[in-house]
């Protein structure tokens, strides 16, 4: 593979990936490139392809359709190579409860094939990054959720990967665990790793995320860096305005060209500048003089109801995206 | 199949590192259980019994209960556990982000499994000898067929257990396999004595029969040409089963 200038090594390449569990359509033609050096971020609601896609980039579940290359790699033939240089941090976490994070950072050392004195180096890297040294002999049964899923990612760090692939790495934490892990994927990244994760939760992705791909039904529908994607397709900020759905066409006609997205009695306007839009539309007098708005920055939960009519982190559908405003 | 014996190794000392730390809460149950069937039927009921061509019931008994143990050990692995391993806990599915590959991951499991079989078979084995059931050295060629009933077992029950989808089918093969097994393969009784002709051949089927039959002779320092017949038998069928898991396995890990 040549590297151009200016254009970033990808390690992962995706090329008209299908994957098929017998009728059902899982991934749908995905076409993906992941960069070398930035963290990258799989969006989509439960059931979008995230997980499916994963598995076939680490090589476990082979692709129906389709080329998948990880490092140049093709990762079907390669699988081995694949994952030496590879990372994975499942969903949920794979520990071996009655025994410490020491041995289980043993254990998965072992798979690599790592030499004593390399694998006990190892672990106490991966211990001292990740804060686990005081626990570090203590069964795994015995510490709390935050600290296990520490751990679970530890596992996968234990062989030093160049990509790291973390499947929904903080559902089910609390912030302040979500915050101190986000904290170390930076590093990760900033010392080089690149990083490969899948989430649904988008203040994660806005926060941790380099780039993200938006994934609905098994398709990427929109690519690139978060606050690029959202000025885009909609506006850096929305005017969220409440109001019923038989009142929405008289309170808020007129606004050919502005994105808008509706989930349940709340209508989000997508514009430059959305207190001067509130202005305006309080400006026409009678009911809207008294519309209840909330202006803030558009953000990415906005950018993926417009793109698939879908709640994310409910997965209930809502009304159908606004007409009116560009696609991704 | 293509293993690669160190990651196969690798998968094995995951299990070991565990068993280590919970051999009290598993070993011990099982491995007294066929200690209490030596002492009641053997001892207890053997009291009564007549007529075992020249040796005491309890020794007949003796050898078939290492081939029992040896049984035990490696299903209560691969059947339970394993099914943990696969279902619950997601051990297998965390093993293959690793450069471990399916076939590794059954190798290592079907040679903890043998492990498992050769400790609790072994210790029997140490146990009858020390009270003078197994005569030295001659009987030491008992120790060889303890892995191979291992080895049959394992892959036995890991052709199951890598095919059910609900725990609760276990006791299927507990019950309705493995214990008449236990009861009808020439462990307690002498079968050819209670078998007409047709139902001896077809009794041959029985899994366990030959591991008996092969501990057997090792305890009165037989040979005989139906050992090679028992051997092939053992080697042959877990074979075949360990094919049929490698691909149920690849099926439902790698889908």
């Amino acid at each position: 593979m040549v590297a151009s200038v200016g254009v970033t090594r990808a390690v992962v390449e995706c090329r008209g990936v299908v994957k098929r569990f017998g009728p059902r359509v899982a991934v749908d033609g995905l076409d993906l490139d992941v960069p070398a050096g930035l963290c990258f971020g799989l969006l989509g609601p439960n059931g979008a392809g995230k997980t499916t896609a994963l598995r076939m980039i680490y090589g476990v579940a082979p692709a129906t359709e389709g080329a998948i290359r990880v490092f140049g790699l093709d990762v079907a033939t390669e699988t081995r190579a694949v994952r030496a240089r590879i990372g994975v941090t499942l969903q949920e976490n794979a520990l071996v409860e009655p025994l410490s994070p020491v041995e289980n950072l043993r254990i998965f050392a072992r798979y690599h094939l790592l030499a004593r004195a390399e694998r006990e180096a190892r672990i106490a890297e991966v211990l001292d990054f990740l804060d686990l040294r005081a626990f570090a002999d203590v069964p795994v049964a015995k510490l709390s959720g935050g600290f296990k899923r520490r751990l679970a990612i530890g596992l996968s760090l234990v062989s030093r990967p160049e990509l790291l692939i973390l499947d929904e790495p903080t559902t089910g934490l609390d912030p302040a665990v979500r915050i101190a892990l986000w904290e170390r994927v930076r590093e990760l990244r900033d010392a080089g790793t690149s990083v490969l994760l899948t989430t649904h939760y988008m203040d994660e992705a806005e926060r941790l995320c380099d780039r993200v791909a938006v994934l609905a039904a098994g398709r990427v529908v929109a690519e690139g860096e978060p606050a690029r994607l959202i000025r885009e397709a909609l506006a850096v900020e929305a005017l969220e305005v409440e109001v019923a759905p038989q009142a929405e066409a008289l309170l808020l006609g007129g606004l050919d060209g502005v994105p808008r997205v509706r989930s349940g009695r709340q209508v989000a306007l997508f514009v430059p500048d959305a207190a001067a839009l509130l202005q305006a539309l309080r400006g026409r007098g009678g009911e809207a003089a008294r519309l209840r708005a909330v202006v803030r920055p558009a953000n990415l939960e906005d950018l993926f109801l417009h793109l698939t009519g879908t709640r994310l982190e409910s997965g209930e559908a809502s009304a159908a995206p606004a007409a009116a405003g560009g696609r991704a | 199949m293509s293993v690669s014996p160190r990651h196969a190794l690798a998968v094995w000392h995951r299990n070991f590192a565990m068993y280590r730390r919970t051999w009290k809460l598993n070993l011990l149950p099982n491995f007294f259980e066929p200690l209490l069937y030596l002492a009641s039927i053997g001892i207890g009921v053997g009291a009564y019994v007549q007529g075992m061509g020249g040796t005491s019931y309890v020794a007949f008994l003796a050898p078939g209960l290492v081939a029992v143990s040896a049984m035990n050990g490696a299903s209560f692995e691969v059947t339970y556990n394993s099914f943990v391993r696969l279902n619950f806990e997601k051990t297998y599915e965390s093993m293959l982000t690793t450069p471990v590959q399916p076939d590794d991951l059954l190798a290592g499991e079907v040679l903890w499994a043998v492990t498992r079989a050769s400790i609790y078979g072994g210790c029997f084995f140490v146990a009858v000898a020390a009270v003078g059931l197994a005569p030295l050295p001659g009987s030491l060629w008992a120790l060889p067929v303890i892995p191979l009933t291992g080895l049959l077992f394992a892959s036995m029950g890991l052709a199951f257990s890598l095919r059910i989808t609900s725990m609760d089918l276990f006791s299927f093969y507990f019950t309705l396999f493995l214990t008449p097994l236990f009861l009808f393969s020439d462990v307690f009784f002498p079968l050819q004595e209670r078998l007409a002709g047709a139902w001896l051949t077809l009794a041959e089927l029985l899994p366990l029969l030959h591991p008996v039959r092969l501990m057997r002779h090792a305890f009165r320092g037989e040979a005989s040409v139906v050992l090679l017949w028992d051997v092939g038998y053992v080697i042959g069928l877990s074979a075949l089963l360990l094919g049929l898991a490698g691909r149920t396995m690849r099926r439902r890990l790698g889908s």
